[in-house]
């Protein structure tokens, strides 16, 4: 067996495994203290209860079917309104970045809504739409539109003027252009921008329901804390988190997968 | 100052004959004017080009026989890359004209620069797919890519990122990207100034082969001296945005790296490039 044989196989195959346990190694390590802490009384339940307790009643909420239908309401309300936020961003941010018409006519009135807050706008829109669906959509998609905007934008401006000459210089039409130089080239920005909103789309989804709404994981711990069930609280707490991580390992491996190219992503 | 040497005014469409070569040389290896060459003659009159108010080309008059090999130096800011520039069609001249022999075909004149420009997410067989222009979608578009990497010995790389590829070899796949399309007119502008003295030479010995090969007119802005008498057939000096100098170097090909002719021949041409500015060398 030849030396690049005996070195390549572990490197490709037993490397991957080991490096995926060890981010877990301390989230893991933080609930055994807390089991611990609850365990020898040193924390009251009244004021956080034991991971056990928080699991079992995780478990009867999911007898009861309530925790599946919380979690696929607040799950659905993320992705629609980031789908709908970020497809608009992100053809402002095309449209802005390629037309420079576009950009004068928009670019100030985007940077002035921009600035305020739009948690701010809560009680306009529940003043618009109640508590129904749209008032949350609305919300996510106000709050994911910025950072995918404002980093598409980015990425076109900076993709390398030489790279484009070259195009232009062999005959490449202004779709082709677009195509193969000017969208991969703003790609690792558009990213940047996705994970960005990804933690807004959270955070605004966990306000607004915990504000006004009648379903989904925030209305859940609302309706739990009137109830003092301080272990269904922290539930859905730690499924936000959850969560949180599960969105941000898909816009990680989305990078993965479309910037292969990119010498961070390529394997040493 | 070059009594040694004997020049043509560029405008001049001197033969063969008409010209005595002092640098005693063999007219055997003369390519100019080769009825061979696929290459593409390039007449240029009263060329300008200004920036605002500044008058970087001040009337460019040359003709560049089909498949002659010129080299154009010059001290930074002298205008050398603007004239390649104008050549390529990269930018429109203030005044004058630029007329190719024949009419040019899409494809005909390739430019290489400093940077190689190759797209990153874009594999090596991709990039030099590239250069083959509106064809590129063509089915043998990926033979011809082939081709073109062999040609610059780097067809073992197709599959490769650019990220991987060191300098010289990424300025390879350039090369590779400019000749796919078979061009008539290769520009380069300065395509070696990034590369350590070893790659240089090596990419030295690979322009000069393709260009045997291929037979296009060469047309290479460069700082190096050196580089220029040892590739050209031709050396053209701009000082002022006016062509201050026009040799024509008849020595056999390979040239002799270091060999007394080439050096003599370079050390005019620096002098000639110093000249007005000792002080400046002296501090």
């Amino acid at each position: 067996m030849s030396l690049v044989e005996t070195l390549a196989r572990p490197r490709a195959w037993r490397l991957p495994r080991p490096d995926g346990l060890i981010q877990w190694i301390v989230p893991l390590l933080i609930i055994l203290v807390w089991q611990a802490a609850c365990m020898f009384g040193l924390v009251s339940a009244r004021v956080l209860p034991a991971p056990t307790d928080v699991v079992v009643a995780g478990w009867k909420l999911l007898q009861s079917g309530d925790l599946a239908k919380n979690i696929w309401v607040s799950f659905w309300r993320a992705s629609v309104g980031f789908a709908i936020g970020g497809a608009i961003g992100f053809a402002f941010g095309l449209a802005n970045g390629l037309s420079s018409l576009s950009s004068k006519l928009s670019d100030t009135t985007l940077q002035m809504v921009r600035n305020v807050p739009h948690l701010a706008l809560i009680p306009l829109v529940i003043l618009w739409f109640g508590i129904d669906e749209q008032a949350k959509l609305f919300l996510v998609a106000l709050g994911v539109f910025f950072p995918i905007y404002l980093n598409t934008l980015h990425g076109i401006r900076t993709v390398d003027p030489q790279l484009i000459e070259m195009g232009r210089i062999y005959g490449m039409s202004n779709l082709e252009l677009f195509r193969r130089v000017i969208f991969p080239g703003a790609l690792p920005s558009v990213f940047v921008g996705v994970r960005f909103a990804l933690g807004i789309m959270w955070l605004t989804l966990i306000v607004a329901e915990t504000i006004a709404a009648s379903s989904g994981l925030g209305y859940m711990a609302m309706q739990a804390r009137e109830f003092m069930l301080i272990d269904v609280v922290v539930l859905s707490i730690l499924i936000y988190a959850l969560l949180g991580k599960a969105a941000d390992s898909a816009s990680r491996l989305l990078e993965r997968l479309t910037l292969s190219w990119h010498p961070a992503f390529q394997k040493s | 100052m070059l009594e040694a040497l004997h020049y043509i005014l560029a405008d001049s469409r001197a033969t063969e004959d008409d010209r005595v070569d002092t640098v005693s040389a063999p007219t055997a290896a003369r390519r100019t004017g080769d009825a061979a060459t696929r290459g593409l003659s390039l007449t240029i009159r009263g060329l300008r080009k200004s920036f605002g108010d500044n008058d970087v080309l001040r009337g460019i008059d040359l003709h560049i026989p089909a498949g002659q090999f010129v080299t154009i130096v010059g001290k930074s800011g002298c205008g050398k890359s603007t004239l390649l520039r104008l050549i390529a069609g990269l930018d429109a001249p203030t005044g004058g004209s630029i007329a190719f022999g024949e009419q040019r075909q899409q494809g005909d004149v390739r430019v290489m620069f400093q940077e190689p420009r190759l797209l990153p997410w874009a594999r090596v067989l991709s990039n030099v797919e590239v250069g083959l222009g509106a064809t590129r979608n063509s089915p043998d578009a990926r033979n011809r890519a082939d081709a073109a990497l062999i040609e610059v010995g780097l067809d073992d790389k197709r599959s490769q990122w650019p990220a991987v590829l060191s300098g010289g070899q990424k300025q390879r796949v350039a090369l590779a990207r400019a000749l796919v399309s078979q061009p008539r007119v290769l520009a380069f502008d300065e395509p070696l100034g990034a590369l350590d003295a070893l790659t240089r030479i090596a990419m030295q010995r690979l322009l000069e082969q393709v260009w045997t090969d291929q037979g296009f007119t060469a047309i290479l802005v460069t700082h190096d001296v050196a580089e220029a008498v040892a590739l050209a057939d031709r050396v053209l000096v701009i000082e002022d945005g006016r062509i201050s100098n026009d040799i024509l170097v008849d020595l056999p090909r390979p040239r002799q790296r270091g060999s007394a002719q080439l050096a003599a021949l370079e050390g005019e041409i620096l002098r000639d490039l110093l000249k007005g500015s000792e002080g400046a060398f002296e501090l």
